[in-house]
This record gives structure tokens, C-alpha cells and sequence, in this order.
């Protein structure tokens, strides 16, 4: 690779990189985001390599691997260009027909494609599935089009074309008024504007100055930034050295976690060959500016995504939080001025490098602009990554592009915001997605978790299962949200194992008030909210707790298995799946449960093929009743 | 230095630039209760005993007051209802943590007899986790031979191994210690590196 030194520079090799890629008409591009590759994708992958060659296919078509696609449920994704379709689901064993009948001959294999559930037809190209028909792909949309680990690719579509506009034709203020203008909102969680953030950095007397990407996502189920970090990390890197340029910093730190290996390892590779390009290094495209990323691993910490706290993890010390009265803008790492920004924030700054910030602005809500990428998660039919832009309703996202809630349940509440959002009832499904609207309902953006939950959902058991992994993932520094954490367990477990009463739910409450206020970071600030939220909207169901019941049938101290005689037609099935024998029964003879014997695994009621075992809640209450009556 | 007036408890007060609060309001004779706080440290605010309300631009903030800093025409109310409230669940918190230190004096002050809280269960020594002993060690004798370990509620005082010489000799920190722990933990490695002469230990013939 030769250095560029101009505009012109690059100007041609993206001519010539065009011209390249046209000469191989037909493209496979092949999902190796981290949910393909856990689907196999990589042996797909082969198999197109090998079939091809043996087709003798290999002047006309070229296989790529490329980033996440967004459609996890259906992977391995398959989409073969330029005529774009897509197939689904795709084994090696299907790839010989594909090669045969597609790359061959130019049919379709019709049993790979996508069934629309509502018309029953075969959807060829992936643009008109209606998973990816209601986004607005914008920030994502590249990913699978391009091969994260090669330059060229993004170079080819654009890429670092916004860098020498910022670079060469404006001023460092006129690219901050730009970000300004358009109003873009911080995609880590908080919502605060990115370009007052960025002017704070810029006009703080202390120098140096360094910036920061933070890619520590932990949120349970959300895996949004990971994949745009694995699938397309030079739109980041671009938008992160036009930030730079912006705030006046040589020096910039991606932060990504151990757990993201590929993230890593793909970010390592673009930095290098944004090197040799010269994009990163001294007098980039001949600016003048310098600027340099080093690639910082995280050591597992949730608050470490935390900006003091991940602050404090560059500079070598133990990810915890510390007070921010004096912003990190001014004083971070190293107490020198230090901007952070969301992985997702920073990718995009180029498309409003080149596109204008009116043109930014024009896209959301009037105080949310541009597009939101969520992970659509839980009890959806379409798992995957949607962008949407803000201002989109719930009920759009859940039922447009997720396709509804499997095998006609109902559905209960979204949590929104990872594990400290808090939970959105069914009728507040209309509700418009933007910053501020989810704050309203006691939810938040947080950094774009989406988890559906249908009505087989225990609200106490989901505010449970947050607040243990919060208590598990808190620093410990302060008192309130350590003690307090721990204290909102025990009270949820005596709720849960129906030992509580009101005098408990209202100590939860007051505990919960007074974490929110007293904590010392974001994460404490708001480990309280699944509790407050379900509080809020489905308070009857704590209540029903305390009478011995859970309505969902969760909660396992407050179940029992039964089998119903009527239904039972002794097959068996679940006397030989059960693990401690708590099942007996002959043939032609009802089978029977007991309960002295029953752990609850859920096992027989997995099994039978006659929903002959059934469950019970409220009998621990009505058994204690009944031996004190008997007692008495 | 610039000076700096400010408003606290209705009270004006005179603080210079670079104070937090806490410290302008012991200045003025107004006490702010906390476990973590010493004039002689770098702020912390881990234990937020000192929450206070602070009014800004016609808004209203709950802050830790030990690392707040003080600025011009801030007011300050340290007794509000909601800081109350925060106060009183804290004091119960710590009361279920540990039975001895600062936090019991705060707590009777408040009223309060016994916390609503299940007290914790086999807890090792007595210990808030107010991380006086930690910072003084490495902020004033510059030893780091205390320290954190665990993380969350796994969190816990500890003395770092190969650290004991200086422990022996020096013992400042017991001075900033009102739960016990750091003395506990001292006198363990006296009696490890310094054995009884004469051995307990008697053979069975």
C-alpha cells in the first residue's frame, strides 16, 4: 500500500478500486458477524469457496466475508449481488445447488428464501423482507457490503471521503459547528449533545487533549456496537478522526472489551491499514494534523463503560467511577480535557461530514435526530439488529420489522435501555422511541437494548434477574448502590419466594428512591429503575406475590407441578425424562407428581405431548392455612 | 486565591476557589455528617453521608458536598427532606453491615434504634468500607501496603502481602479508623510474624 499524500491521491485509487470490482460481475457476501460464525458461517463460507472452483467459476464471482448483517435469527446469512438475494439459514450442504442453480444458471433456490408469514410468499431480494424493508439502514447499512478486515472495501463505497472534506476544506470550528447544528445526541445512553461535549474538549486550556471511543458494551442482549465495531470499524475510525480534528487532539483510545475478540482483532487490522494509507500517522492527506489510535482492552468490568470509571481503566488503574462535578470533558484521563463518545456517535460523524447537518437534522424527533440502532431481543420472532430512525413507534419495531411475538402470545411489557432501562408496558406500545420520550415512562435509551417479553413474563422474577446482575456488576465504592443493591435482592427474593409483605415493598420502594439519588455513577443512578418501573406499571403483580401467587407461573417457590388425571394418558414420557424420580404411575394409570420429590425443573411439563402437566401457583399459601387450621 | 461567597443553611459563607463544600461549611461551624471525608485527603465520596441539596441557576441537585466544589452565589441546604431520607436509609445500610463506627453516632442522631434491613451474616471484623486507611496509606505515607480487594458487595479491606514490615512500625492509620477493622487485620500479622516464644504444642509421649 502506497501512502496517500492528497485528495487526489485517494480520489484515484477509488477509481481504480471501482474498476477492479467491477470486473467480477457477481459478488456472495456471507455474514461473519459473531452470530453467523456461532451458526458456522466460516464452513459456508469454504464450501462457496471450493464449489466455485470446481464450477470453474472463479473469474466471474467473488466470495466475501463480511460484517454483521442485522438478521441473527436467520443465520447464516447468504445475499448474492448484484441481483441481492438473499438466502437464509444456509448450510455447507446447500451450497453446491446454489453454486449450480444461481451463480450457473441465474435461478433462484426457492426453498432458501424468505416466507412472508402473513402472504405465505417467497421474498427474493433482502431490501423487501420485511425485517429490513421498515429500517432505515443507514449507519449499518454498509456492513453487508463490505469485508471489515480490507480498506478498499469501505474505500470503494465512499469511505474516508468525509475525512478529506473535514480535513482539507474546513476549519476544525466549521466541522464542530456542523456536528453542532446537527444536533447529534450521544448513543452511549446519557443523550448529552455530542458537539457541546466535543466544544468543551476544544476550548478546555489544559493540553493535550485525547479522545476516546467506548466500545465497553455489557448490556445483557445488547450487541449493537460490537457488531458495528466488527463489521465496519473504518466508519468509526473515520468519524473518529474527524472528531479529533474537530476538538483539537493528537492522541485517541479505543476502548473494547476482552469478551470482543473479533471486534478487536478486526479494529487492529483497520488501524493498520489506515496507517499505511495515511489516514492515521503525521500530516494526514497533507493537513497538517496528526492524530493516533491505541487500542485499549477492557479486563471485564461492566462499569468500566462508564466514563470516569473507563477513564480511570486508561490509565492503568481499577475501573472505578469517580465524581464528575468537573466534567471529563475538562478534566479526564490524566485530569487533561478527554471526549468520550459511543462507538455508534462516532460513526456518525461522516454522514454528516458529507451530507450536511440539515440533511442530519431533517431525520427524528425535534429533539432526537438521525437514526437509533436497537437489538431486538427476547420473545420476538425477528431477533436481530434494527436501525430505525427516532421518533419510530414500539409497536412498528416490535410488530413492522420483528415480525409480532412467537406462537400467539401476547405480549407484556419491552424493557428498553439494558439492565438499568426499565420496563414499558403493553399499552404504551405507540409510544414514539426517542431520548426524551423513554425517559418520560421511566425507561431509557440507554444504549439501544431492546428485550420483548410476552405473557409468560414474571415482572418481579425480570426485576430480579437486572438487579442481580447490577449487584454483581457494581464497583462496590459507594455505599448505596453496593448495600443497596444487595439489600434490593434479598427483599426481591423474599417477594419471589412469597415470604414478603407490604411492609417489604415499601421499604423496596424508599431503598430504591434513595439509591437513585445518592449513588456516585450512572450505573448506581439508575440500577433502581427495573424495580421503580415494575413497580409502576405492574405493582398488581408484586401484590399477587405476597398473596402466594405468581400470575406467570415463574417464580418456583410459588409453583407446583400437576398432573391432570383427564388428560394424563399414561405414555410414560415424563416418568423416564424426570431426574429425581418424583414421578409414578402405571400403564393405563394415570401418572402422578410428588411434590416432597419435585424440584420443579419443568421437565414432565417440557415433555408431555398431551399438556396433561400443568402448573399451579398460590397452593404454598393454601397449604400453610390449611395445616394451621388443622393444627388448631 | 479567589474568594468565593456562598449560601449554606441560609447562613452566608466565605470559602476560596478550589473548596468543596464540606469544607467551607466546617469553616463556618456547620457540620455535615460522613464516614469518608478527612481534610488531609483527596475527595472520594463513597460514602454520600454528605449528600446536600445545592440550588443553581433556579434549579435544584442533590450532590456529595465532599466533592462538590464551592462556587459563586451557590446555595446550599445540608437538612432538606429528601437528604433526610437519604441519610436515614445509608445509616440503616451500615447498621446492617457492621455494629461499630462512625455511622452508629449518625444514626442515633437520626433516631434511629435498629435497621429494617437483615443484617448481614457472619460478617468477618467490623468494617464500613469508608477506605480511610486505603487512601491514608497511599496518599500521606505513600506505602499502598492497604488496599480493595473483591469487587461489589464482594468488597473488602485487606493488607497487601509483603507489606507488613512498614504495617508494624508505622500503625498511622489506626487514628482514622472507627469500625476496628484496620487494627484487627495489624494485629493478625504481629501474631503471625511474631509467634510466641514458647510453644503450646506438646507431644503425645
Amino acid at each position: 500500500m502506497e501512502k496517500l499524500k492528497t485528495a487526489s491521491d485517494l480520489e484515484k485509487l477509488r477509481k481504480n478500486l471501482i474498476n477492479k470490482k467491477n470486473s467480477k460481475n457477481t459478488v456472495v457476501s456471507i455474514c461473519s458477524g459473531t452470530g453467523c460464525q456461532a451458526y458456522t458461517s466460516e464452513n459456508v463460507v469454504k464450501a462457496f469457496i471450493e464449489e466455485i472452483k470446481k464450477q470453474k467459476l472463479e473469474n466471474k464471482v467473488d466470495v466475501k466475508r463480511t460484517g454483521c448483517h442485522g438478521f441473527c435469527e436467520k443465520g447464516p446469512v447468504v445475499v448474492i449481488y448484484p441481483k441481492e438475494i438473499c438466502y437464509l439459514q444456509v448450510k455447507p450442504a446447500d451450497v453446491s445447488e446454489i453454486v449450480t442453480q444461481t451463480l450457473a444458471q441465474g435461478k433462484t433456490v426457492d426453498r432458501l428464501l424468505y416466507t412472508d408469514k402473513k402472504t405465505d410468499k417467497k421474498i427474493v431480494t433482502e431490501s423487501e423482507i420485511p425485517f429490513y424493508k421498515n429500517q432505515k439502514r443507514l449507519i449499518f447499512g454498509n456492513n453487508r457490503r463490505i469485508d471489515p478486515k480490507d480498506i478498499d472495501d469501505y474505500i470503494a463505497l465512499g469511505g474516508y471521503k468525509a475525512l478529506t472534506k473535514a480535513l482539507l476544506e474546513m476549519k476544525p470550528t466549521q466541522v464542530l459547528d456542523e456536528v453542532k447544528n446537527s444536533n447529534l445526541r450521544g448513543r452511549g445512553g446519557g443523550g448529552f449533545p455530542a458537539g457541546r461535549k466535543w466544544e468543551t474538549t476544544r476550548n478546555a486550556s489544559e493540553t493535550p487533549k485525547y479522545v476516546i471511543v467506548n466500545c465497553d458494551e455489557g448490556d445483557p442482549g445488547a450487541y449493537m456496537d460490537r457488531s458495528l465495531m466488527e463489521g465496519n470499524p473504518h466508519s468509526v475510525i473515520e468519524g473518529f478522526i474527524i472528531g479529533a480534528y474537530a476538538i483539537g487532539s493528537n492522541q485517541g483510545y479505543i476502548y473494547i472489551r476482552q469478551e470482543y475478540p473479533l471486534a478487536v482483532e478486526n479494529t487492529e487490522q483497520a488501524i493498520k491499514q489506515a496507517r499505511e494509507y495515511g489516514f492515521l500517522g503525521k500530516n494526514i492527506l497533507g493537513s497538517g494534523f496528526d492524530f493516533d489510535i491505541t487500542i485499549h482492552r477492557g479486563a471485564g468490568a461492566f462499569v468500566s463503560g462508564e466514563s470516569s470509571a473507563l477513564m480511570s481503566a486508561v490509565e492503568g488503574c481499577v475501573g472505578e467511577p469517580r465524581s464528575k462535578y468537573i466534567h471529563t470533558a475538562i478534566s479526564g484521563v490524566w485530569n487533561k480535557p478527554t471526549c468520550l463518545n459511543n462507538v455508534e456517535t462516532w460513526a456518525n460523524v461522516p454522514f454528516i461530514i458529507n451530507n450536511g447537518s440539515k440533511w442530519f437534522s431533517d431525520i427524528g424527533t425535534k429533539d432526537s435526530k438521525g437514526t437509533k440502532i436497537f437489538s431486538l431481543v427476547g420473545n420476538v420472532n425477528n431477533t436481530g439488529l434494527v436501525e430505525v430512525p427516532m421518533g419510530i413507534t414500539l409497536r412498528e419495531i416490535i410488530y413492522d420489522i420483528g415480525g409480532g411475538i412467537p406462537n400467539g402470545k401476547k405480549l407484556k411489557a419491552v424493557q428498553t435501555g439494558g439492565p438499568s432501562g426499565g420496563c414499558i408496558p403493553e399499552n404504551l406500545l405507540d409510544l414514539h422511541v426517542d431520548f426524551d420520550e423513554l425517559s418520560k415512562v421511566g425507561s431509557m435509551m440507554g444504549s439501544g437494548g431492546m428485550i420483548v417479553m410476552d405473557e409468560d413474563t414474571c415482572m418481579v422474577d425480570v426485576a430480579r434477574y437486572f438487579v442481580n446482575f447490577l449487584a454483581d456488576e457494581s464497583c462496590g465504592k459507594c455505599i448505596p448502590c453496593r448495600e443497596g443493591l444487595r439489600h434490593m435482592i434479598q427483599i426481591l427474593d423474599k417477594i419471589t419466594s412469597g415470604d414478603a409483605t407490604e411492609k417489604d415493598i415499601e421499604l423496596l420502594q424508599e431503598l430504591s428512591e434513595v439509591v437513585q439519588m445518592a449513588s456516585l455513577c450512572a450505573l448506581g443512578q439508575t440500577a433502581p429503575n427495573p424495580i421503580l418501573s415494575t413497580l409502576k406499571y405492574f405493582r398488581n403483580e408484586y401484590e399477587a406475590h405476597l398473596r402466594g401467587e405468581c400470575p406467570a407461573k415463574v417464580c418456583k417457590p410459588l409453583i407446583t407441578y400437576y398432573i391432570d388425571p383427564k388428560k394424563c394418558k399414561a405414555c410414560g414420557l415424563c416418568l423416564k425424562n424426570c431426574p429425581t424420580n418424583a414421578i409414578t404411575g402405571q400403564k393405563k394409570e394415570p401418572h402422578v407428581i410428588h411434590i416432597e420429590k419435585c424440584t420443579k425443573c419443568g421437565t414432565c411439563f417440557d415433555v408431555c405431548k398431551f399438556d396433561a402437566v400443568v402448573k399451579k401457583t398460590g397452593e404454598k399459601k393454601k397449604n400453610k392455612k390449611e395445616k394451621t387450621i388443622v393444627a388448631g | 486565591m479567589k474568594n468565593i461567597s456562598l449560601q449554606i443553611n441560609g447562613k452566608n459563607v466565605k470559602a476560596e476557589e478550589g473548596m468543596t463544600i464540606i469544607q467551607a461549611a466546617e469553616k463556618a461551624g456547620i457540620n455535615i455528617p460522613n464516614l469518608c471525608h478527612d481534610e488531609r485527603l483527596k475527595p472520594f465520596g463513597a460514602c454520600r453521608f454528605c449528600m446536600v441539596e445545592i440550588e443553581k441557576n433556579n434549579r435544584k441537585k442533590l450532590v456529595a458536598s465532599c466533592c462538590y466544589p464551592v462556587e459563586e452565589g451557590l446555595i446550599v441546604d445540608t437538612n432538606t427532606k429528601d437528604v433526610e431520607k437519604i441519610r436515614r436509609i445509608l445509616a440503616e445500610l451500615v447498621l446492617s453491615l457492621t455494629p461499630s463506627g462512625t455511622h452508629v453516632e449518625i444514626a442515633n442522631q437520626l433516631g434511629i434504634k435498629e435497621s429494617r434491613f437483615k443484617q448481614l451474616e457472619n460478617p468477618e471484623t467490623p468494617c464500613n468500607l469508608c477506605g480511610l486507611c486505603v487512601r491514608y496509606c497511599r496518599e500521606i505515607k505513600k506505602n499502598n501496603a492497604v488496599c480493595f480487594v473483591g469487587r461489589g458487595v464482594n468488597r473488602t479491606v485487606t493488607l497487601v502481602p509483603g507489606a507488613s514490615d512498614k504495617c508494624l512500625s508505622c500503625r498511622e492509620c489506626f487514628d482514622v479508623c472507627d469500625a476496628g477493622k484496620i487494627v484487627y487485620l495489624v494485629d493478625m500479622i504481629q501474631e503471625i510474624s511474631c509467634p510466641p516464644l514458647k510453644s503450646s504444642f506438646k507431644r503425645s509421649d
